[in-house]
């Protein structure tokens, strides 16, 4: 089956020498849910503009269901960061351009929706607070019904609990119909969990880890030992700390025979492999210290 | 009929095969009866269908369950463990003993602490079997 997204070396330069993006290659299969998580400035956005055709790449390529996102376009969703509508639009003009625009439109979904969350249509956008502001944004995408690729910079950042559990109750329902793939960012890795079935970690430009996350899982295990131990265990150690003169590290290998005296090993939560990620690299005896 | 613990560490897929499991092990689902679909889970989860499915899908390899085309997911006629015969009164008298230990200030770790330590004890055939209460 022809991957909903696919990177290969793919990057994207600012200026003369700053990368937002480098080397990215990845693969995502149809209907996936996938979590983009990475620290401020790491390389997200750039990513998801990249996918929705928005930025032209520097280097490698990018295809949305094989073919170049530009000749994609009617098929992939894309919420920018703060949901960005023209303030003085009125609501139902918002849902009246996109219904022009947009061949596949659910015009039955869009006013139902709106009107189930209370948003008046005579409002203007730029009247609406922060959540309404991102409903709106939220329902244009899902009225679209966008077949491949749905992008979301930060979708869940001004919602409430209730309405992050009701938007994402109608995002997996539109996308269990279509068939399409979503790859959302996000800073909160607590919920991801329940919500994603696929992680990218990127960090600095780079995408460090990317994979089904139950595979993920099973292929890293948590080592605990004596503050010494990733020195002289030769594993490939992702990242580790120091607490109390116990060193918890995160390491690449799946196997269970990462055993020794003193060493106690388990499958990483979810919350443990990502942020294993979003540490810093470590180099055997450059460890990060963290005094009790 | 799915709850999800969030701080538990386990995979949500995993959470819900055992809960699954428990409730078929318990009676309260029996062979033949259908499981929520996928999309009422998701309803009342908001949780990734991809995970519900992946949960049923590895039940069915199991044996425990039955997907049945465009009808859901049933318990299997004869599931790999069948329901516990005496559950009824142990499971009465192990939620006294669970009272009991709440009220003395006992966390749901040392519970389980304690269970396994009582697990690890040699049976004695002289001793009577329900010595819970």
């Amino acid at each position: 089956m022809t991957s909903a997204l696919s990177c290969e070396g793919l990057g994207r330069r600012y200026g003369r020498r700053t990368w937002g993006l480098r080397d990215c290659t990845l693969e995502i299969p149809p209907g996936r849910v996938v979590a983009l998580v990475g620290p401020n400035g790491a390389g997200k956005t750039t990513l998801l503009h990249l996918a929705a055709g928005l930025l032209a790449p520097t280097a490698g390529a990018v295809t949305v269901a094989g073919d170049v996102p530009r000749r994609r376009l009617n098929q992939i969703g894309f919420v920018a960061q703060d949901a960005p509508l023209w303030p003085r639009l009125r609501v139902a003009d918002a849902l009246d351009a996109g219904r022009h625009l947009n061949p596949g439109w659910d015009r039955a979904l869009a006013t139902e929706r709106i009107r189930r969350l209370g948003i008046p249509p005579r409002a203007r956008i730029g009247s609406l607070s922060g959540g309404q502001r991102a409903q709106v944004a939220l329902t244009l995408v899902l009225a679209k019904r966008p077949e491949r690729l749905v992008l979301l910079d930060e979708p869940l950042a001004n919602l409430d609990p209730i309405a992050r559990r009701e938007f994402l109750t109608h995002m997996f329902e539109a996308c269990t119909q279509t068939g399409a793939a979503v790859l959302f960012s996000s800073h909160v890795v607590a919920e991801l969990e329940r919500i994603c079935d696929h992680l990218v970690v990127v960090r600095d430009g780079r995408v460090r880890l990317v994979g089904d996350i139950d595979d993920l899982r099973q292929a890293h295990r948590v080592v605990t030992g004596p503050a010494a131990w990733p020195d002289t265990a030769g594993w490939p150690v992702v990242s580790a700390r120091t607490v109390a003169g116990r060193t918890t590290a995160l390491v690449r290998s799946g196997s269970d025979t990462l055993t020794g005296p003193g060493l106690d090993g388990a499958e990483p939560t979810f919350e443990e492999l990502v942020l294993g990620y979003l540490d810093h690299d470590v180099q055997p005896g450059h460890r990060s210290e963290v005094s009790a | 009929m799915f709850r999800l613990d969030a701080g538990s560490g386990v995979p949500i897929y995993r959470q819900l095969m055992q809960q699954v499991r428990q409730q078929v092990m318990l009676g309260r689902l029996r062979p033949g009866d259908q499981l929520p679909t996928v999309k009422e889970v998701v309803e009342a989860l908001s949780v990734n269908p991809n995970t519900v499915a992946k949960a049923y899908r590895e039940l069915e390899h199991e044996g425990l369950v039955r997907s049945r085309q465009g009808l859901g997911t049933f318990v299997a006629a004869s599931p790999p463990s069948p329901p516990l015969a005496a559950s009824p009164a142990l499971l009465a008298s192990l939620t006294r003993w669970v009272r009991k230990a709440r009220a003395e200030g006992l966390s749901a770790d040392e519970m389980r602490t304690l269970w396994a330590v009582a697990l690890d004890e040699p049976s004695d055939p002289a001793e009577p079997q329900d010595g819970v209460a």
